[in-house]
C-alpha cells in the first residue's frame, strides 16, 4: 500500500480532509485508504455524509486533502486535470448550449482538437443513444437523458477514470434502474476505470467489481467487498440467489454500523 | 408547456378586450367633459388632443422634438447600458475593485439621480450633451446592479463542472457566468428603457429649448393641456415601443428560459 504499484489508476493514501467551518473543524474523511485497478469498476457505498461527495472533489483536483496523498498513476494530483472524467448528482449541463457543445466542454477547456473531439462526442451520443439529440438544447430533454449528456461529457476527453458522484440519485426509480443497466453498458464498452459513488446497495452490488464500504462522519473505509457476478449483468441477475445474498450481507453491515454509533 | 399555451387567451381576445377598454375610457372622457362642463384648459376633450396629435404629427411641428428626445435617450441608454454592463463585470470578478468602489456606490445607488440634474445642465449646457448624460446616469445603477448580482450569482455547480475540466478563468466566465446572468441583464435593459425616458424628460423640464418634455412645459405655461397630453401619449409610444423591443429581444438572446432547463432553475430557488 506504501507506493501504487502498476495495477492501480487511482490511489488514496492515508486520505484526510478537514473542512473549516464557523462551528469549528469537520473531519469529512479520515485516513482513507483505497485503490482502483485498471479496467475496474468500483463502488463507494456509504450513508450520506460519509464524505463521498469530497473524494470526488479531491480526485477532480477542486480541493486539496489535508492529510494524505491520492495518486493518479502515480502521481500526486495538484489540480483539475484532464484524465479524470466527472459526472455529478445533477446532470449540470449549460442551458445556454446545444447537447453536443455540452459534450465538447471538456474538449474545449482542455484545448484538444476541436475536429476529433467533435467526432468522439458524437460516437459518445451514439453510445448513450442520444444521437438524434445532438443539436437539442438540455431543457428539451428529459432527467435520464440529460444525465446521459453528462456521461457523455465525461468521457469525451478519453479520461483515464470516470468519477460518478450519485450520478442517478435525481432520477426517478424506473429511468434509475434503466440508466444502471446503460451505464454497465457504456463502460463495458470504453473499458475505462470507473469510480462509482451510490448510497444503494443494489445498485452498487449490480454495477460493481469491488465495493467499498465507508461509515459516516468522519468517512473511512469499513469494508472492501469483491463481487464476483458475471458480465454483463442483467434483470436476471437481480434475482440470482449471490446477488441478494450480497445485498443481504451489505445491508446487515449497515445496520451493524447505526447501531454501534 | 403546451397546457400553458392553451390556458392564454386567443390573439382576437388580447386585440379586442383593450380595445373596448379604450372606448370605454374615452366615452367616460369626452361624457365627463361634456356634462360637467369641466373647462378646455383643465382637461382637453379627445378631439382637442386628436387636434394636437395632426397638428404635431402630420403637419409636422413636433417631428424634432420627438427625434430630439428619441436621439437623446437612444445615444445616452447605449452609452449608459454599455457603461453599466461592463461595470458590473468588473465589480463581480474583481474583489478589489468592490472593495475599493462599494461604499460609494450604496451612496450613489439611494440617491435620486433626477436631484443632479441641474447640475449636469450648468455643466453640460441647453444642448443634447446634457440629456445624453441624464439618460446614461438614470439608466446606468439597476443595470450596473444587476450585472453584478448575476454574474455573481451563477450557477456553482456548472462552475464546479468547468473546472473539473480544466477551464479557464476566461472560459469559465465567457460559457457559464455571462450567458447565465443573461436574465439579470435583461431585467435591467427593462428597466433601463423607462429610466432613459424619464432622465431625458427631467433633463429637459429643467433647460432645453427643444424635445416633448420641453413641449410639455412651454404649453403648460398657455394651459394648452392638449398639446401636453399629445406629448405625454407621444412619451409613452416611446416607452412601450422601446419595452416591448427589449422584450422581444429577451426572449430571442435568453432562448433557454422558455425550455426552463431543470437543472438552471432548481438552482437558482435554492
Amino acid at each position: 500500500m506504501a507506493s501504487s504499484g502498476p495495477g492501480t489508476v487511482l490511489e488514496a493514501q492515508g486520505l484526510s480532509l478537514v473542512y473549516q467551518t464557523s462551528r469549528g473543524p469537520v473531519t469529512a474523511l479520515q485516513e482513507l485508504d483505497a485503490a482502483l485497478a485498471p479496467g475496474e469498476f468500483l463502488s463507494v457505498l456509504g450513508p450520506s455524509g460519509c464524505g463521498k461527495s469530497t473524494l470526488l472533489k479531491l480526485a477532480a483536483g477542486l480541493i486539496s486533502p489535508t492529510q494524505g496523498r491520492i495518486l493518479l498513476e502515480g502521481q500526486a494530483i495538484d489540480g483539475p486535470s484532464g484524465r479524470v472524467g466527472v459526472v455529478f448528482q445533477q446532470p449540470a449541463l449549460l442551458p445556454w448550449s446545444t447537447v453536443l457543445e455540452n459534450v465538447l466542454v471538456p474538449i474545449r477547456a482542455l484545448r484538444r482538437d476541436l475536429a476529433a473531439g467533435r467526432k468522439r462526442a458524437l460516437d459518445l451520443l451514439k453510445l448513450v443513444g442520444l444521437a438524434e439529440f445532438a443539436t437539442h438544447y438540455p431543457g428539451e430533454l428529459s432527467g435520464g437523458m440529460q444525465q446521459r449528456v453528462a456521461i457523455a461529457r465525461g468521457l469525451v476527453h478519453e479520461p483515464r477514470i470516470l468519477f460518478l458522484d450519485e450520478p442517478f440519485a435525481a432520477l426517478d426509480a424506473m429511468t434509475r434502474e434503466h440508466m444502471t443497466g446503460e451505464l454497465q453498458r457504456i463502460w463495458l464498452a470504453t473499458g475505462c476505470s470507473v469510480a462509482f459513488i451510490t448510497h444503494s446497495i443494489p445498485e452498487a452490488v449490480f454495477l460493481s467489481d469491488r465495493i467499498v464500504v465507508m461509515s459516516a462522519r468522519p468517512g473511512r473505509v469499513v469494508r472492501e467487498v469483491k463481487v464476483d457476478l458475471p458480465r454483463p449483468r442483467t434483470i436476471e441477475t437481480m434475482a440470482d440467489a449471490r446477488f441478494n445474498a450480497q445485498c443481504t450481507e451489505l445491508r446487515q453491515l449497515f445496520q451493524d454500523l447505526v447501531i454501534f454509533e | 408547456m403546451s397546457a400553458q399555451q392553451d390556458s392564454r387567451p386567443s390573439m382576437g381576445k388580447r386585440i379586442a378586450y383593450p380595445a373596448i377598454t379604450l372606448v370605454v375610457l374615452v366615452a367616460v372622457w369626452s361624457g365627463s367633459i361634456h356634462f360637467l362642463r369641466i373647462p378646455d384648459y383643465l382637461l382637453p376633450s379627445p378631439t382637442q388632443v386628436v387636434n394636437a396629435m395632426y397638428v404635431g404629427y402630420v403637419q409636422g411641428a413636433y417631428w424634432p422634438h420627438f427625434f430630439f428626445t428619441l436621439k437623446s435617450v437612444v445615444i445616452g441608454y447605449l452609452a449608459g447600458c454599455t457603461l453599466a454592463i461592463a461595470c458590473g463585470i468588473l465589480l463581480a470578478e474583481s474583489p478589489t475593485f468592490e472593495l475599493f468602489v462599494y461604499p460609494y456606490i450604496v451612496a450613489l445607488q439611494s440617491m435620486p439621480k433626477i436631484a443632479i440634474a441641474p447640475l449636469v445642465i450648468v455643466w453640460l449646457g441647453f444642448g443634447l450633451e446634457s440629456k445624453v448624460v441624464m439618460v446614461a446616469l438614470v439608466c446606468f445603477f439597476p443595470l450596473f446592479i444587476n450585472t453584478a448580482i448575476g454574474i455573481k450569482q451563477a450557477n456553482p455547480q456548472l462552475i464546479d463542472v468547468l473546472r473539473a475540466f480544466g477551464a479557464s478563468k476566461a472560459m469559465i466566465f465567457r460559457r457559464v457566468k455571462l450567458p447565465g446572468s443573461a436574465g439579470h441583464i435583461f431585467a435591467g435593459l427593462q428597466i433601463g428603457v423607462v429610466l432613459a425616458l424619464i432622465g431625458a424628460v427631467v433633463a429637459e423640464f429643467v433647460a432645453s429649448t427643444q424635445g416633448l418634455g420641453h413641449i410639455i412645459k412651454a404649453a403648460a405655461v398657455d394651459m394648452q393641456t392638449n398639446v401636453m397630453f399629445a406629448a405625454l401619449i407621444s412619451l409613452a409610444v416611446l416607452g412601450v415601443v422601446g419595452s416591448q423591443f427589449l422584450r422581444w429581444l429577451h426572449t430571442r438572446v435568453v432562448f433557454w428560459d422558455r425550455t426552463a432547463s431543470t437543472a438552471a432553475t432548481q438552482t437558482q430557488s435554492e
